[in-house]
């Protein structure tokens, strides 16, 4: 699925976030919108009001005097509705949001204070905190209607500090009833007086997915490649507890966090008892992992017992478990209850074997880039 | 700038220097023991961990350090350690001293049909007066149950035989409800009665008030009519029918059933719980033999009892998880409160099973004549002639007074396990209680002396066989009793479980 194109910007020097029509407006409703168009057919008169054009044909020169985005290779997959941020400096066209996905996100930082061996999306250190967050909030003021369930993602959305309060306040009052989800290392809620500013935006459908890799304070803190990251996760969660923010636990499974991973399982059920559920993932082979895989590789069928008996620990106390980004035919059988389809549909694809397995309506299939280092395990299963 | 990645040996604590948290031990088996920390927390470990641990000659390289790091036994110069964490977790073990006092018993009468032979209170008349509670006693004793600070209290109407005053309850209910609901208290009723003079008025009442019915059940026919002696030895005819009754009026769940052990008890436990089984309860409390009455008197006994108890204990744990494996759920409670504490970061408020103890505590008793004793035993010692835990009189005292006379404070003193000889170094003490009222009763000393305690000697077997349970039972057995400490039944938990 393609979620960025581009080509050359002509007229315009900051970023623009605007909704895309492929049909044209009327007049009093091109403020937000932008126009795509395959060649220019129509003198300038007809592209007034317009926040910018995309346009497939070459031009020379800009004979409209809008803003424009000329040459641009593919411009198939967008859709009236989608809202997309254009690049003054590059012609990039990023499609932000798509009313039709159930995995929208807003992308708030490429930064992040850990820098996990097997980081998907490996950290940035660029101070993009403004400009990300000026079209984060005009993107949710785009966005209708409003999404049932929204990420929040980077690099590590606290880092944005009181932006993320004006965010999650912008949220709360636009759209209320929108499942906010963030995803964080939760280090920064360790300090009291943040987690308490968090807690005062009082968002009322928030919850916030965290990792924790082990309950060996040492082992994490090298997983995540950040010295103190385990102790101030570990308080973040439970500052996040007292006030009633609903958290859960994301452990991704590889060799280092399968070493202790039933200890890790004890350790939730003595330690961070109010979690609203842990979740296992599988292993995504893009970002830094490849880079550390002689340290994180583990075949998914040689840890099933160990993930079997840590998912016996948890839902034995009541703890709820859910099993994303593994394969059926990988899992053990007992543990097909717990796995859910999650991943996102623009990263989501099945392999060849999977045409004639009897599961795959219920599988999740794989990540479009694990198609290289795959478990031995993969199979499909007859009916 | 280019990120790189530290090695692992850069996050690994120096080693030498670990320091030691609060944690005690004990020798489970030959070649294993048991480390549990303030909290609860244990490993089971081999023989001669704890020595090790101790002498700091732990290295970081072993599994067990990373482990032992995790569960707060000890901690190193890496990271912090998380000692607002191990507050939290000691915090919510003992929640259960918040809002002191929960259990009111009312003993609105003394009179009883039943001569039971571990009861010593009961009387057989038929004169009102001279047992029952009066109004003034009654209006008084309510006062102090509602100046006990817990938002949620529960009412339980005993005797003698209650039903036999039950005008006594109407008017004790028409005084605390509106009591508590000015409060803003919530406020469950129970009354305890052997179910002979249960009539539909009764139960029309009990339906419209929301009250309970808890009644006694002692085993088959000849174990509870031997037990439970009454006019025309049919003891068990009537409990049985008076259980039925109720239950159509007022639902299963809202009758319960509880089993005094006895001599006679103690050789026939797959009688006694096939009995409740047959009478469809769901819960059965294999409770220990009562040190009070009788048994008082014959303390020379208390070893030879202790051991009977084990041994009636076991072989009723044991069918009583192949009950539960072929498909019934019957909870047994004593092992449902101690995995309570060993398994979950809970605590429990059993009187008999907590520390601080919860006589006086959790628990008040409102004799009829308005005495206020710490606990139900107490009251029975008192009519023994032994007035050490009568703590006061609704006539005489404010609840605050009764907390701050002698006899509470001296029941205070000896109700921590925690600074107790014996408990204090005990590694099951944060599983266990104190029960200074049984010491007192055995023992001649609240304190008590533990290497010769009967207390002592039950609790830590039942902790070592639950523990063998729990490290050697199969994953069935650990469904089943995962199931009783997260009141889930079987089929709710295989659901939940990876089978």
């Amino acid at each position: 699925m393609r979620l960025h194109t581009a080509g050359t910007a002509q007229g315009f020097q900051k970023a623009i976030v605007a909704r895309v029509t492929t049909e044209p407006l009327p007049a009093g409703a091109r403020r937000d919108a932008v126009l795509t168009l395959t060649s220019l057919e129509s003198g300038p008169d007809s592209f007034r009001g317009y926040a910018a054009l995309i346009l497939q044909q070459r031009l020379d020169g800009n004979p409209i005097s809008r803003p424009l985005v000329h040459s641009v290779r593919e411009i198939d997959h967008l859709r009236s509705g989608h809202i997309v941020a254009i690049e003054p400096r590059n012609g990039f066209i990023r499609t932000l949001y798509r009313p039709e996905s159930a995995h929208n996100t807003l992308f708030a930082t490429e930064r992040c204070n850990s820098n996990c061996l097997m980081c998907s999306q490996p950290p940035i250190d660029n101070d993009d905190i403004p400009a990300l967050t000026d079209r984060n909030l005009k993107l949710i003021d785009l966005m209708s209607p409003a999404p049932e369930y929204l990420c929040i993602t980077g690099g590590e959305p606290t880092l944005l500090g009181k932006h993320l309060l004006t965010i999650l306040s912008k949220l709360r009052d636009a759209m209320p009833s929108t499942y906010v989800h963030i995803l964080t290392n939760g280090r920064r809620f360790a300090w009291a007086d943040f987690a308490l500013q968090f807690a005062a935006v009082r968002h009322p459908n928030l919850s916030l997915g965290i990792p924790l890799y082990s309950d060996d304070a040492a082992l994490h803190d090298y997983i995540v490649q950040a010295r103190d990251a385990f102790d101030q996760t570990v308080l973040g969660l439970h500052q996040l507890a007292r006030h009633g923010i609903e958290t859960e636990i994301r452990v991704v499974l590889h060799a280092l966090s399968v070493e202790r991973l039933t200890h890790l399982a004890d350790y939730i059920c003595r330690n961070l008892t109010f979690v609203d559920h842990v979740a296992f993932m599988g292993l995504e082979h893009i970002g830094y992992a490849p880079r550390n895989m002689d340290e994180l590789w583990i075949d998914p069928m040689d840890y099933q017992d160990q993930l079997e008996r840590s998912v016996a620990i948890l839902s034995r106390f009541g703890i709820d478990v859910r099993i994303y980004n593994l394969q059926l035919c990988v899992l053990r059988k007992s543990l097909w209850k717990y796995s859910k389809q999650s991943i996102s549909d623009w990263k989501n694809v099945y392999s060849e074997v999977c045409d004639k397995c009897a599961v795959r309506e219920r599988c999740g299939g794989f990540f479009q880039w694990a198609t290289k280092l795959r478990s031995r395990g993969i199979h499909s299963i007859p009916a | 700038m280019a990120r790189t990645f530290s090695t692992r040996a850069t996050f690994r604590p120096s080693g030498d220097s670990y320091r030691l948290l609060p944690f005690r031990f004990h020798r489970l088996q030959k070649e294993s023991e048991i480390l549990v920390n303030e909290c609860g927390e244990f490993v089971v470990a081999p023989a001669g961990t704890a020595e090790k641990v101790v002498r700091k000659r732990l290295s970081p390289a072993e599994g067990i350090y990373a482990t032992l790091k995790a569960k707060h036994f000890i901690y190193d110069d890496y990271s912090s350690a998380l000692l607002d964490i191990l507050a939290s977790k000691y915090r919510t073990k003992f929640e259960f001293i918040r809002g002191s006092t929960k259990l009111h018993i009312f003993v609105v009468t003394l009179r009883c049909d039943h001569s039971c032979h571990y009861c010593q209170v009961s009387r057989q008349t038929l004169n009102k007066g001279e047992f029952d509670m009066s109004k003034d006693v009654a209006t008084k004793a309510v006062h102090m149950m509602l100046e006990s600070p817990s938002p949620h209290i529960t009412l339980e109407l005993q005797g003698g035989e209650p039903l036999l005053a039950f005008d006594t309850i109407k008017f004790i209910v028409s005084i605390a409800k509106p009591g508590a609901a000015r409060l803003g208290k919530e406020m469950d009723i129970v009354i305890t009665s052997n179910l002979a003079f249960l009539t539909d008025e009764i139960l029309d009442y009990c339906k419209a008030e929301h009250i309970k019915l808890s009644t006694s059940l002692d085993g088959p026919e000849t174990i509870h009519n031997a037990n439970r002696p009454r006019p025309g030895g049919d003891s068990y005819q009537v409990a049985i029918e008076g259980i039925k009754k109720a239950r159509r009026a007022l639902g299963a769940d809202r009758v319960a059933a509880l089993m005094t052990t006895t001599q006679l008890s103690l050789s026939q436990p797959k009688e006694i719980i096939d009995e409740y089984v047959r009478q469809s309860f769901h819960t059965i409390f294999l409770r220990p033999i009562s040190p009070y009455g009788f048994a008082v008197k014959s303390s020379h006994r208390t070893g030879y009892e202790t051991d009977a108890f084990l041994n009636f204990y076991r072989a009723g744990l044991s069918h009583i998880l192949d009950i539960n494996r072929r498909g019934y759920n019957l909870v047994e409670i004593y092992t449902k409160i101690l995995l309570q504490k060993i398994l979950t970061p809970e605590g429990t408020g059993y009187v008999d099973l907590q520390s601080p103890s919860g006589a006086g505590l959790n628990v008040l008793v409102y004799n009829y004549d308005g005495d206020v004793y710490a606990t139900d035993e107490s009251r029975m010692l008192a009519e023994m002639g032994d007035m050490t835990f009568r703590l006061g009189s609704v006539m005489e005292n404010s609840r605050a007074e009764i907390f701050k006379k002698p006899p509470f404070v001296s029941l205070l003193q000896a109700a921590c396990n925690q600074s107790l000889p014996g408990c204090s170094d005990c590694a099951f003490q944060p599983y266990c209680g104190s029960d200074p009222i049984y010491h007192h009763a055995t023992q001649g000393d609240m304190v008590g002396h533990r290497a010769t305690s009967g207390f002592c000697a039950r609790n830590m077997k039942v902790m070592e066989y639950l523990f063998s349970l729990l490290q050697n039972g199969d994953s069935n057995i650990q469904d089943i009793l995962w199931g009783w400490v997260t009141d889930r039944n079987l089929a709710e938990i295989r659901e939940s479980v990876p089978q």
